[in-house]
């Protein structure tokens, strides 16, 4: 007897095994059968069955037991089309003893003809591969890290010297959604440091200018523009919705009224300031750590607080807090390492030392020792002498 | 001898020092030996009433005096205070 040819080998396949259709497929797999996708990973990675495990034929044999253990549970194949799914079925019936193992007529093609859902894996494409290959290659971030990146939603306030180089790391990371509230224009003043913008783009709003940059350098990102002033009216309707907030506005009321809707929203927030050569930074991760009125529980008076007018400052170092401050929201995002929270951390660039105090919660904090939902509205940003304070600093 | 180190806002008042040395048991003692020597740093530091005020943060080496003893907090040879306002500019 001549060897059976492909197509008869197949029928004969096919008449020793059980096979499945689609609708009755659909209907278990809400009661939670196993089903498995024996494509190459590449076709998986472009729609498979919802729920379905991957293992393609090649590995059939060495990797079942590691998706379906229980030999006598319900188990079902599929494929292209449902001929290497007969296969498969075939040798998990016949020699690794599988009993209630069928295969899925017509494969995922006939799936889709029928109109049932795909899922679509959340793989990187290859552009993203090559774009991320050295967060890649860190196993603390890895493809899974690399994928909360993309998936995180990150608001930044200010477009300036600390805003300017956060975004521009933070969009090179691949940090999905950058949120930019700012509602100035770009000025040749802060060429010096703002290195988002450019000579270009004097006059321009800086929320365009920064959007342009971003775009030019990654376009995976989603730039949302907030062209305003934060104030009471409007800060937990922009704030709400975002993963951590990166606090670089250059003004004390905005800074208590960050942190208490913050507090109240939950929402971490990596805090930084300049002046001159000194820079502060520190994370505050609502009731996990300290708040920013549990560290500074009073603006000082106007005198002491030389933030309201122009001041100098060191080009270099808003690059320097700002990547400081990049760093530590891809740690909370990514969960790894151990953020500054419960920690100033104070760096001198003359003396080029970086010095440490701790943060603690205060039991008596006007915000955070209370419930966030007893934090009314009208608390938001309460703050002495709101109208005087920087009308005092002259 | 106790080393201070003078935040930036504060410097103004001591000459343009970053850390200055001052005597004394305590943490109160050492910033009124501070106070003493810059009298401009007095109201900075210190309310009518003698307290620290409430926008200043004083450190003993790295931790709050606030969770310590206040100004009644022991301090030795070689120890270092961190006087601390807040800061706020970003731009």
């Amino acid at each position: 007897m001549s060897p059976p040819s492909g197509a008869e080998l197949l029928r004969q396949v096919k008449s020793r095994i059980d096979e499945v259709d689609p609708a009755e497929v659909n209907e278990l797999i809400d009661e939670g059968v196993t089903i498995v996708d024996v494509r190459g990973s590449e076709e998986f990675a472009t729609g498979h069955l919802p729920g379905a495990k991957s293992i393609p034929r090649g590995h059939l044999e060495s990797r079942i037991e590691g998706a379906a253990p229980d030999r006598s549970a319900e188990l079902i194949l599929y494929c292209a089309s449902g001929s290497r799914s007969a296969y498969a079925a075939r040798t998990l019936k016949e020699d690794l003893g599988y009993e209630r193992v069928r295969s899925m007529t017509g494969g995922i093609t006939l799936w889709k003809d029928r109109g049932y859902d795909v899922e679509v894996p959340r793989a990187l494409s290859s552009e993203q591969r090559e774009r991320y290959s050295r967060h890649l290659l860190i196993p603390e971030i890895g493809a899974e890290g690399q994928q909360k990146l993309l998936d995180a939603k990150v608001l930044l306030l200010g477009a300036g010297g600390l805003g300017s180089p956060t975004a521009l790391y933070l969009a090179a990371a691949g940090v999905g959604t950058l949120g930019i509230v700012d509602n100035d224009e770009v000025d040749l003043s802060n060429l010096q440091r703002q290195v988002i913008h450019n000579s270009e783009r004097i006059g321009t709003p800086k929320v365009d200018s920064a959007e342009q940059s971003i775009r030019a350098l990654n376009p995976d990102v989603q730039v949302r523009k907030y062209p305003v002033r934060i104030d009471s009216s409007n800060i937990v309707e922009i704030i709400e919705g975002y993963d951590v907030v990166v606090d670089g506005v250059d003004n004390f009321p905005t800074r208590y009224l960050l942190n208490d809707a913050t507090v109240r929203l939950k929402i971490p927030v990596v805090s930084a300031s300049i002046l001159g050569f000194d820079g502060q930074l520190s994370v505050f991760k609502p009731y996990d750590g300290p708040c920013y009125r549990c560290l500074f529980r009073e603006p000082p008076p106007a005198e002491l607080a030389p933030s309201c007018g122009a001041n100098g400052v060191l080009g270099v170092l808003p690059g320097t807090m700002g990547l400081l401050q990049a760093t530590e929201v891809i740690k909370l995002i990514t969960g790894i390492g151990d953020p500054a929270i419960g920690r100033l951390l104070l760096y001198d660039a003359l003396a080029a030392t970086l010095t440490e105090v701790k943060v603690h919660r205060d039991p008596d904090c006007p915000i955070c020792s209370r419930d966030p939902d007893e934090i009314a509205d009208e608390e938001l940003g309460v703050f002495p002498d709101y109208e005087a304070f920087c009308a005092a600093a002259g | 001898m106790a080393t201070i180190k003078i935040p930036p806002v504060l410097r103004p008042s001591v000459g343009g020092e970053k850390e200055i040395g001052a005597s004394g048991a305590s943490v109160g003692e050492v910033l009124r030996d501070l106070a003493a020597n810059h009298p401009a740093t007095q109201e900075q530091l210190f309310s009518a009433d003698g307290e620290l005020n409430r926008y200043v943060n004083v450190y003993l080496n790295d931790e709050d005096v606030r969770v310590l003893d206040g100004l009644n907090t022991a301090v030795s040879e070689g120890d270092v205070l961190v006087i601390l306002p807040a800061m706020a500019g970003g731009r």
